[in-house]
């Protein structure tokens, strides 16, 4: 069996379809990032108290809110876990924001929570609870190292792509590698969910796979550009991506019946992680042959127009 | 060429054995149970897993720094009484703000060298003093801030692990924090209530320092101690178990109910040598404590008309029995027949009598056993089922080939999951499954399967163009075409997995070390196992062979 034996698409010709499919994510994106959702931060980042209850039954999630009520708790936010596959169907989330656990007073919201909890239900019908109370302090370093992860992923990539490929590539290959993370993050704002630390790493894992993918790309072009002189950049690029398009949809396909099967079947606690992988590979896959591909051939014609020395292929590929 | 594929062959099998020794080890037996368990032992879960609670604890180092010159200006003024400076203040301004810094002011003006020279003494030598008008400003040295703040750091970490230790959860964690200043992090796995952690690492435990009864005992029963005193303890003593040495039967000592220190008492204590080389312990008990003190040893001298001894006594059981060299007040010596064994332990258990420092709690991190368990079940489901749907995709699209990438992904994940048991082997920590490890996992199938699919593909394109079986393979695996694009993914994402093992949390680090672990397998098993397993297959069917890919 075999997927796009002998492939002939023009993909360059269609660049202007790519590039407004990818300006509407974007621009929906940014705008969502700006005045809608903004950025949903887990309490990874923004502290507060989250804790998870899990009940013996199927839960009344308007009991629950009762029960916090009349305990006095403030501020709380409730969710009931929507869980394929039967497990953790009946836990329910119950947040409070940042003011319930300061430095000082850490715990003051998660007891509150537990005292409305213990006196309502009397301590039946509910398991062992799992907490996470992180304080003004503890939210601000996490948000730092996610800083920190992210800069020195990018140099690192920079630096990597530096050595492997001339200069006009690697711009391609980061400008392709934004667009991904500016859609992707602007999912999480559009539709409304949080990014947790572990999101941050899916995150970073998608930019190398996306530049993975990038760079399956740019090693055939460079390897054609060094077979053949007479072809013209657009067409070796076309040929390059047609050649490619098998092992792209099929690992991109592969990766993403992975990624899939975590987000129908991991729970909860993966969901943001895998919602961001799902988005993740697809657009990674995408940008490789609608941005960065288009990038290349665009930057040459503009070298072009400019008078200057075509970049590519006249100079020898690095191997 | 037959003789190296055997070779090949030979090692793909020993790197096999020895990986599913890392996931199982030598199991008992073969039942589910022993399996079970053999699994359990090799594969460490991390706590989002296994259900316990993981705490961030900020230490208020400046409680620490501010008892340090409390004592130094108790001290600055004896020392200028004793040269007849009188009328000086001697306090701190800001014990908040600047904890490290004492005034002294009103000090005559003729005494202001006599001044001067105490302050530049040996005492004081932690601190730079400034002369201005009427007196001076002494401030703590950066350098001697930092040892106190570090040795007040170094003491909760002993304190709290002791504690810790005493609830008999195996595989306890308590140790510096890097992300912030003076912050430790304690990790209890099957601990699942924050409020009895909290009560754990907060209490004190019971210590203190009891006179002996001269002339009294010990025995070595009870029996035998309360015939010597004819049958009844007197109201104001005890009977106390010291705590034995092995070889030695236990002992009964006789001590006064009114003890002299307690364990609140004691700042701080260090085993040494004394002069003679032999070990003793130095250490620091509070302000008042050290007044008390100081009456009582004075009183009791060794030399002196009514020599005692002191036990200390900690969890009801006399630990030790130490006669009094000199008056103490708050700096002393304790002699004794120690060994540099005892003492240390003894210094051990006084410094961990008490903290040293307020602890503020900063993060909670707290999964309870069903939740921990829905966690693994969700996991492993989803593995599961991704890899069976990667599998079955792979056999259906490249047909003989996909036995081969099947095969190669099966070693793969042996070698992966191996490699939880094997790092303890060579001296390495042991790494911990985490969720996202398990979702890492997940994801090295998917990413892993696109090196066999980049050789496949090549292999297709070679045999379109008319090689033989055997030239497109070899051309499949050449480093100039698929090889060097593995490498470049591999490398790239590993990377990517080093800097978020470096910057994350507990979580994602496993999730960087599963990733990274499986893209190493990864290059092995699609690059080396899988061309052995074609070179087999061919070297089977003979030199025209046709290739089911």
């Amino acid at each position: 069996m075999e997927l796009f034996h002998d492939a002939n698409i023009d993909w360059l010709g269609k660049k202007w379809y790519f590039l407004g499919f990818s300006l509407i994510f974007s621009v929906a994106g940014v705008l969502s990032m700006l005045f809608w959702h903004h950025i949903p931060l887990s309490i990874d980042f923004k502290g507060g108290t989250q804790i998870t209850v899990p009940f013996n039954a199927p839960p009344n999630v308007d009991d629950v809110r009762a029960a916090l009520s009349q305990g006095g708790v403030k501020d709380f936010e409730t969710q009931r876990v929507s869980a394929m596959g039967g497990e953790g169907g009946n836990d329910v989330i119950i947040s409070l924001p940042a003011s319930s656990a300061t430095d000082a007073n850490h715990d003051a919201g998660r007891i509150a929570v537990e005292n409305a909890l213990t006196n309502y239900y009397k301590d039946s019908g509910y398991g062992k609870p799992s907490v996470q109370i992180v304080g003004p302090t503890a939210g601000k370093q996490l948000q730092r190292q996610a800083g920190f992860a992210t800069l020195w992923s990018l140099l690192g990539m920079l630096i990597y792509l530096w050595f492997r490929f001339e200069l006009i590539y690697g711009v391609a290959a980061v400008v392709a590698v934004f667009h991904d993370t500016l859609i992707t993050v602007g999912a999480f704002s559009l539709l409304n969910k949080e990014i947790s630390l572990t999101v941050i790493a899916a995150i970073l894992t998608l930019i190398g796979y996306s530049m993975n993918d990038t760079i399956v790309v740019f090693d055939r072009i460079r390897e054609n550009l060094g077979l053949s002189r007479r072809e013209s950049l657009s067409d070796v690029v076309n040929r390059s991506i047609n050649q490619t398009l098998s092992r792209t949809v099929l690992t991109s396909g592969l990766t993403f019946l992975t990624v899939l099967s975590l987000l129908l079947f991991g729970g909860p606690v993966l969901r943001g992680f895998s919602l961001a992988l799902t988005v993740g590979v697809l657009i990674g896959t995408y940008s490789s042959i609608a941005v960065a591909a288009p990038m290349l051939v665009a930057y040459q014609d503009w070298r072009k127009a400019k008078g200057k020395a075509a970049a590519l292929p006249a100079k020898r590929a690095k191997a | 060429m037959a003789k190296n594929l055997k070779g090949k062959v030979a090692a793909i099998i020993v790197v096999l054995v020895i990986f599913c020794y890392g996931i199982i080890g030598i199991p008992h037996g073969l039942s589910g149970t022993a399996l079970k368990q053999a699994l359990a032992d090799r594969i460490h879960l991390g706590l989002d897993l296994k259900g316990g609670t993981r705490l961030v604890l900020k230490v208020h180092v400046e409680d620490a720094v501010n008892s340090q010159t409390d004592r130094d200006v108790e001290h600055i003024q004896d020392d200028l009484s004793k040269v007849s400076v009188t009328g000086a203040q001697v306090k701190k301004l800001d014990p908040v703000g600047h904890p490290g810094v004492i005034t002294v002011s009103g000090v005559a003006a003729n005494k202001l060298s006599d001044a001067r020279g105490v302050l530049d003494g040996s005492d004081y030598t932690n601190y730079d003093v400034a002369s201005n008008a009427g007196g001076m400003t002494l401030t703590l040295k950066p350098g001697a801030v930092r040892d106190i703040e570090q040795h007040t750091l170094q003491q909760s970490i002993e304190t709290i692990s002791d504690r810790v230790n005493a609830l008999g959860v195996g595989e306890t964690t308590v140790q510096q924090y890097g992300l912030g200043e003076n912050e430790i992090v304690v990790e209890l796995p099957g601990v699942f209530d924050p409020d009895e952690v909290e009560k754990i690492i907060n209490t004190t435990a019971k210590l203190a320092v009891y006179p002996v009864v001269p002339g009294q005992g010990p025995w070595d029963s009870d029996q035998t101690a309360l015939q010597a005193l004819g049958g009844t303890v007197p109201p104001d003593q005890m009977l106390v178990h010291g705590s034995g040495s092995p070889g030695q039967p236990q002992q009964v000592y006789l001590l006064y109910r009114q003890s002299v220190v307690e364990g609140t008492d004691f700042r701080d204590a260090q085993p040494s040598t004394d002069q003679n080389g032999r070990p003793d312990m130095t250490f620091t008990l509070t302000t008042d404590a050290g007044q008390r003190f100081y009456k009582f040893t004075s009183a009791h001298l060794e030399s002196g008309p009514s020599p005692e001894q002191m036990a200390i006594v900690m969890g009801n059981q006399v630990k030790e029995v130490a006669s009094i060299q000199g008056a103490i007040s708050d700096r002393g010596e304790i002699y004794g027949s120690f060994s540099h064994d005892e003492v240390a332990a003894l210094s051990l258990m006084l410094r961990t009598g008490a903290l040293p420092a307020a602890l503020d709690t900063l993060d909670t991190f707290t999964v309870g056993p069903s939740l921990g368990a829905e966690s693994i079940h969700q996991g492993v489901k989803a593995a599961v089922a991704g890899t069976l749907a990667v599998m079955i995709f792979l056999l259906i699209y490249y047909k003989g080939a996909g036995i081969n990438a099947v095969l190669a992904l099966t070693l793969n994940l042996i070698i992966l999951l191996g490699f939880f048991g094997l790092m303890p082997v060579i001296g390495l920590p042991a790494p911990v499954l985490t969720l996202p490890g398990i979702a890492g996992v997940i994801l090295t199938i998917g990413m892993g399967v696109d090196s066999n699919v980049l050789i496949f593909e090549r292999i297709r394109e070679e045999l379109r163009t008319g090689k033989t079986a055997a030239a497109a393979v070899d051309k499949g695996f050449a480093m100039t075409g698929a090889l060097i694009t593995i490498v470049d993914t591999h490398v790239t994402t590993i990377v990517a997995a080093g800097i978020l093992f470096l910057f994350g949390t507990g979580p994602v680090k496993g999730f960087a070390v599963t990733l990274t672990f499986g893209l190493l397998a990864n290059l092995f098993t699609s690059v080396f196992v899988s061309r052995v397993i074609f070179d087999a297959v061919l070297g089977r069917k003979g030199r025209s062979a046709e290739l089911s890919i």
